[in-house]
């Protein structure tokens, strides 16, 4: 009985010896869950998700703080990654946050912009540029359409437009798409 | 690598697979093609060509000259474009090319005077650089009339600043899709106009040589082509036949059967040494070199077994398709459907006003007994003609599940970027599954994707750069803090510092009034 | 056609022109292939076969439409393919000719209900069903399908009664052979039996090949019909159907690994042409293994596909409890396909050699 006793707890100090050893010896880079949430994100840098941007959400996800249906740039395409990713259910996009559009890009009206640098405050991704009480303009290729800079607007001067795509998708395709939705259905 | 090979050509090659068509070709092959009348209104679509579409540089109302330019290239991959006629500029609007394009398209209603602008031909282009003859190419709109349209000045441009030297042009004389047959009209009614355009394509490339690439059933076209050359005595340009074998006419293919090489995965054949044109390409090249015309017509095939009289007519662009038919003895009742380009890539046409574009090398009226599928779409059965017929050595059955199950990686990872949906697999499918509209819904997927990533990519380092920045904001707001607390700097009267900031402001607001009269010159500064 | 009269055009994808095959004409092809090969069965082994085609046919239809109605599918292009049939015919052609009706039609339940449509319906079968059909009746009355006729010109040589068209049909509706017969009277074990029973016995070949059911090189009878099977392949190979890849491997593997075991000890081992001429290997190699759904696609994945059968065949020919292993070696074979395909994908045009 005894024997048994002292042989078993030998056994665990020593796995957990080992354990302790094999965490310090090969230490985790960085999460690396984190980074996989991270690049199945848009990057749109947001924040409707109610966290800062794509990282933060991505490590709320991680440990579990967030739902994964909370990111409507990515919408129904992103939870369904997220959800194959993390072997759970794909849950509908919490609608509350906001809902799922099209690509944007934000323009802003040169002729109505005061300069007052608060839009550029506001970008996550410094894609505006002006300087005080100059004309700002949004760099179309690097905005996201997080849509941030439009509420700070004084004089409501920034617009959402669909944002240009590679190619509009030819007609013809429509019709493998069609048919691909029969094949699934 | 060889710098230059001498053997191209001497001895010819096969590339995988392809098929044996019935090419219904000498229904329309005639020896003098006639020319199109000019019509009463021409509608000259703004994106004729690969890349960016062209922007007009003419206004409505405005009177146009034929010749003249009416929209120029935006930096980047484009062509210019100029009016095929005189007239008077009706509307700037848009228009179907075909049942895929819809763009901006400039109406030119006809005066019936065809008066031209001042031509500028490029005299002694033997002298001159190879640079002004490529600008020149550039200012006359010339591009590749194969059917895929690339700028060819920018063709040449992108092989005169690469490491590899060019050593031969190849002039792909090879229409391997059925009913086609302009080029062979082409090369029978003009060899000195396309001998010509072919040194003038080589002086540009700085190549050594050139190769005619035709097809071994064109024996006429041989005879005619080597005649011109011999009387101009041209010894480094030769005639090559090569078998009439679709897609033998692509231009991968085409290089292998003549090469034995193959062009990189994602790459060019200039990545070879070589470099491919159309022998139209090669004719609108002579005329705007040495005629200074800019591309303003091409040859058309008009066929098909809805057409009276098949043939071959020369048409300024932005004639509508209409013209050409009744030119041929018009529709006969049965057409099912009309297509630009050859039956087996070709583009659906919506309606008979469709225009003549600088891609239109076939005018195609299929009747319905053509066209007609009586059994449809089966599952595929994987047969495996498709991987036999398949010239890339791809196997299309696997991308077909792939893309139809979305699985985009795995069509990336067997390849579906390197189909060149030359349409083998179609023809032999006995499924009869639309495999080429799958691959091309499927790339296009794959590049709306693959842009996605690396927008999120921008975003994402622009995101962190910025979260960098602002901690180092916040560590130097909060060094200053510690500066200002220790007691060695006394801090200002809080009510002086505010009464000094309203001083300032007002000031501000003084100059930008007198300023505001005289908006700011500049509006990008430095973002850095 | 006036101006202005535009006639209405159909919009579609390229390629414009239909493709000159479809899967009808496909499986009809095979079908004539065969029939060279089913008139020499008929000459040798009497009419019976053709009963079991109509009655295989018949159950294979009525299993297609049964579950084509179950899947909400519609019937006219599957009914029409050819494929029910085909997979009926080739299952009759592995079975012995007196097989009872319900055997049949059990067979035809496993190929069309179970191996096919259960996975999926045309195209998505992991399993050749002529050959899972077979199997499943070969393993629930191993009996039945064992009880092979001797040739009809050999009747009398073997002592045996010859049926007429009444006994025949009668032994195929019950199942016993009518009450002035018994088994032992008309059946007759197959050469490839023979040739296992023979072997168990340590006889040696020239021993057990005085048998009179045995010919020129096969089995009698059976070599002819092997011949013809091995033209209608050959015209299927002429018109492309199918890729040679795999009845060239199949066979040659066959013929490499007997012959050194026949020129070792030629008393022991039958000659190479033995094993290619009897038993179900000239079909198999041609029509059974180059079903395309089931079988490999790249080029190299269709010479190992054809490679693996002709091995498996041999071992289980030589160390199984069973005669002949096209069946069950093409079965086996068709579980490796995926995986032959994943790793013999041809070099892409322009990819690194």
């Amino acid at each position: 009985m005894l024997s048994a006793i002292l042989g078993l707890s030998l056994l665990a100090l020593t796995l957990a010896a080992l354990l302790v050893w094999v965490a310090r010896r090969f230490p985790a880079d960085s999460d690396p869950l984190v980074v996989e949430i991270e690049t199945l994100l848009p990057q749109t840098q947001c924040a409707q998700c109610g966290y800062p941007g794509c990282r933060p959400y991505a490590e709320a996800i991680a440990q579990g703080h967030a739902e994964i249906n909370r990111c409507p740039p990515g919408g129904t395409a992103t939870i369904q990654a997220l959800a194959d990713l993390l072997g759970c259910e794909a849950k509908p996009l919490d609608e509350s946050l906001g809902e799922e559009k099209p690509p944007l890009v934000a323009i802003i009206d040169e002729a109505s912009c005061i300069g007052c640098k608060l839009c550029i405050q506001a970008c996550p991704v410094d894609a505006i540029l002006g300087a005080a009480k100059r004309m700002h303009t949004v760099i179309a290729d690097e905005c996201t359409g997080c849509e941030l800079c439009i509420p700070p607007c004084p004089v409501d001067c920034i617009d959402l437009i669909p944002a240009p795509q590679v190619a509009s998708l030819p007609n013809a395709l429509k019709r493998a798409q069609r048919i691909q939705m029969q094949v699934r259905a | 690598m060889s710098d230059f090979n001498n053997d191209i050509g001497q001895q010819l090659h096969r590339f995988h697979g392809g098929l044996q068509l019935r090419h219904y070709k000498q229904i329309s092959c005639t020896e003098s093609p006639p020319f199109i009348a000019v019509p009463k209104q021409l509608v000259v679509p703004l994106q004729q060509h690969a890349g960016l579409i062209a922007e007009p540089c003419v206004e409505v109302g405005q009177r146009v000259l034929r010749g003249q330019r009416i929209a120029s290239a935006q930096s980047g991959i484009s062509a210019h474009l100029h009016a095929p006629s005189s007239g008077t500029v009706s509307a700037i609007e848009a228009r179907w090319v075909h049942h895929e394009l819809r763009c901006q398209a400039v109406i030119i209603d006809c005066d019936g005077l065809d008066e031209a602008v001042a031509l500028t031909p490029l005299n002694g282009w033997t002298q001159s650089a190879p640079e002004s003859v490529v600008s020149h190419l550039q200012a006359m709109g010339v591009v590749g009339l194969g059917g895929a349209v690339f700028p060819s000045a920018q063709k040449i441009h992108q092989s005169l600043h690469q490491e590899q030297n060019i050593h031969t042009v190849i002039l792909n004389g090879a229409e391997c899709e059925p009913y086609l047959s302009c080029d062979e009209s082409l090369m029978l009614s003009r060899p000195e106009e396309v001998i010509r355009g072919a040194q003038i394509l080589c002086h540009a490339a700085q190549a050594q040589q050139v190769i005619i690439a035709i097809e071994d059933r064109m024996t006429e076209v041989e005879k005619r082509l080597l005649q011109c050359i011999k009387t101009k005595n041209l010894s480094h340009i030769q005639v090559v036949q090569v078998p009439t074998y679709y897609p033998e006419g692509g231009e991968r293919q085409l290089i292998q059967v003549l090469t034995g090489e193959e062009v990189p995965s994602g790459g060019y054949p200039q990545d070879l040494g070589l470099v491919c044109f159309n022998v139209a390409t090669a004719q609108a090249s002579f005329k705007a070199v040495e005629h200074g015309e800019p591309l303003i017509q091409r040859l058309v095939t008009v066929t098909g077994q809805s057409v009276q009289h098949p043939g071959n007519w020369w048409a300024r662009l932005g004639t509508p398709v209409d013209d050409l038919l009744r030119a041929a003895g018009g529709l006969q009742q049965a057409v099912d459907r009309i297509v630009m380009g050859g039956p087996i890539m070709g583009r659906c046409l919506i309606d008979t006003q469709a225009p003549v574009v600088k891609a239109s090398n076939c005018i195609l009226a299929l009747s319905n007994a053509e066209v007609h599928d009586p059994q449809g779409e089966l599952p595929c059965i994987n047969c495996g003609f498709c991987v036999r017929v398949c010239p890339a050595r791809l196997l299309p059955q696997e991308l077909h599940w792939a893309v139809r199950s979305q699985q985009l990686d795995r069509a990336r990872d067997y390849g579906l970027m390197d189909c060149i949906e030359c349409g083998c697999c179609d023809q032999v499918c006995p499924s009869h599954i639309a495999l080429v509209e799958d691959y091309r819904l499927g790339k296009h997927q794959l590049r709306v994707q693959q842009q996605e990533q690396q927008r999120a990519q921008l975003a994402k380092q622009r995101y962190e750069a910025r979260q960098e920045r602002l901690q180092q904001h916040e560590a130097a707001l909060a060094a200053r803090r510690q500066v200002r607390k220790s007691p060695a700097s006394k801090p200002l009267d809080a009510k002086a510092r505010i009464a000094a900031a309203l001083a300032k402001k007002r000031q501000q607001k003084a100059a930008q009034q007198a300023t505001n009269t005289t908006p700011p010159t500049s509006s990008d500064e430095d973002r850095s | 056609m006036s101006q202005g009269q535009t006639p209405s055009l159909q919009v579609g994808g390229a390629p414009h022109l239909p493709p000159p095959r479809s899967v009808a004409s496909i499986m009809r092809e095979v079908l004539y292939a065969l029939i060279p090969g089913i008139l020499a069965h008929v000459w040798y082994f009497g009419p019976w076969i053709l009963f079991q085609l109509l009655i295989a046919c018949t159950f294979a239809l009525l299993a297609e439409w049964a579950m084509l109605k179950l899947r909400q599918q519609p019937l006219k292009p599957f009914l029409s393919d050819y494929t029910a049939v085909v997979t009926a015919v080739l299952f009759v052609l592995c079975s012995p000719p007196l097989m009872p009706w319900w055997v049949s039609a059990i067979g035809m339940f496993f190929a069309i209900v179970i191996a096919k449509h259960l996975y999926g319906g045309l195209g998505q079968n992991r399993f050749n069903p002529a050959m899972v059909g077979y199997v499943a009746v070969l393993i629930a009355y191993p009996q039945v399908m064992t009880q092979w006729l001797p040739p009809q010109m050999l009747f009398d040589e073997l002592g045996l009664r010859s049926l007429d068209i009444g006994q025949g049909l009668w032994i195929i509706l019950t199942g016993t052979p009518p009450e002035a017969l018994t088994w032992d009277t008309i059946s007759q074990a197959t050469p490839l039996d023979t040739l296992r029973q023979g072997a168990t016995k340590n006889l040696l070949i020239n021993e057990i090949r005085v048998s009179p059911i045995f010919g020129q090189f096969g089995g009698w009878g059976w070599e002819w019909i092997a011949n013809w099977y091995f033209l209608g392949g050959l015209w299927l190979l002429y018109r492309r159907v199918i890729s040679w890849q795999v009845p060239v491997a199949a066979i040659a593997t066959v013929v490499f690994l007997t012959l050194p075991f026949f020129l070792m000890d030629p008393d022991a081992h039958p000659f190479p042409m033995q094993h290619v001429f009897s038993g179900g290997i000239v079909l198999g190699a041609f029509f059974i293994a180059t079903d395309p759904v089931s079988g490999s696609s790249t080029p190299m994945g269709k010479l190992l596909f054809g490679v693996g059968i002709g091995l498996i065949m041999l071992v289980i020919r030589r160390w199984s409890a069973y005669p002949d292993g096209v069946a069950f070696a093409v079965l086996c074979m068709n579980m490796l396909a995926p995986l032959l395909d994943r790793y013999t994908r041809p070099r892409i045009y322009g990819h690194e050699r």
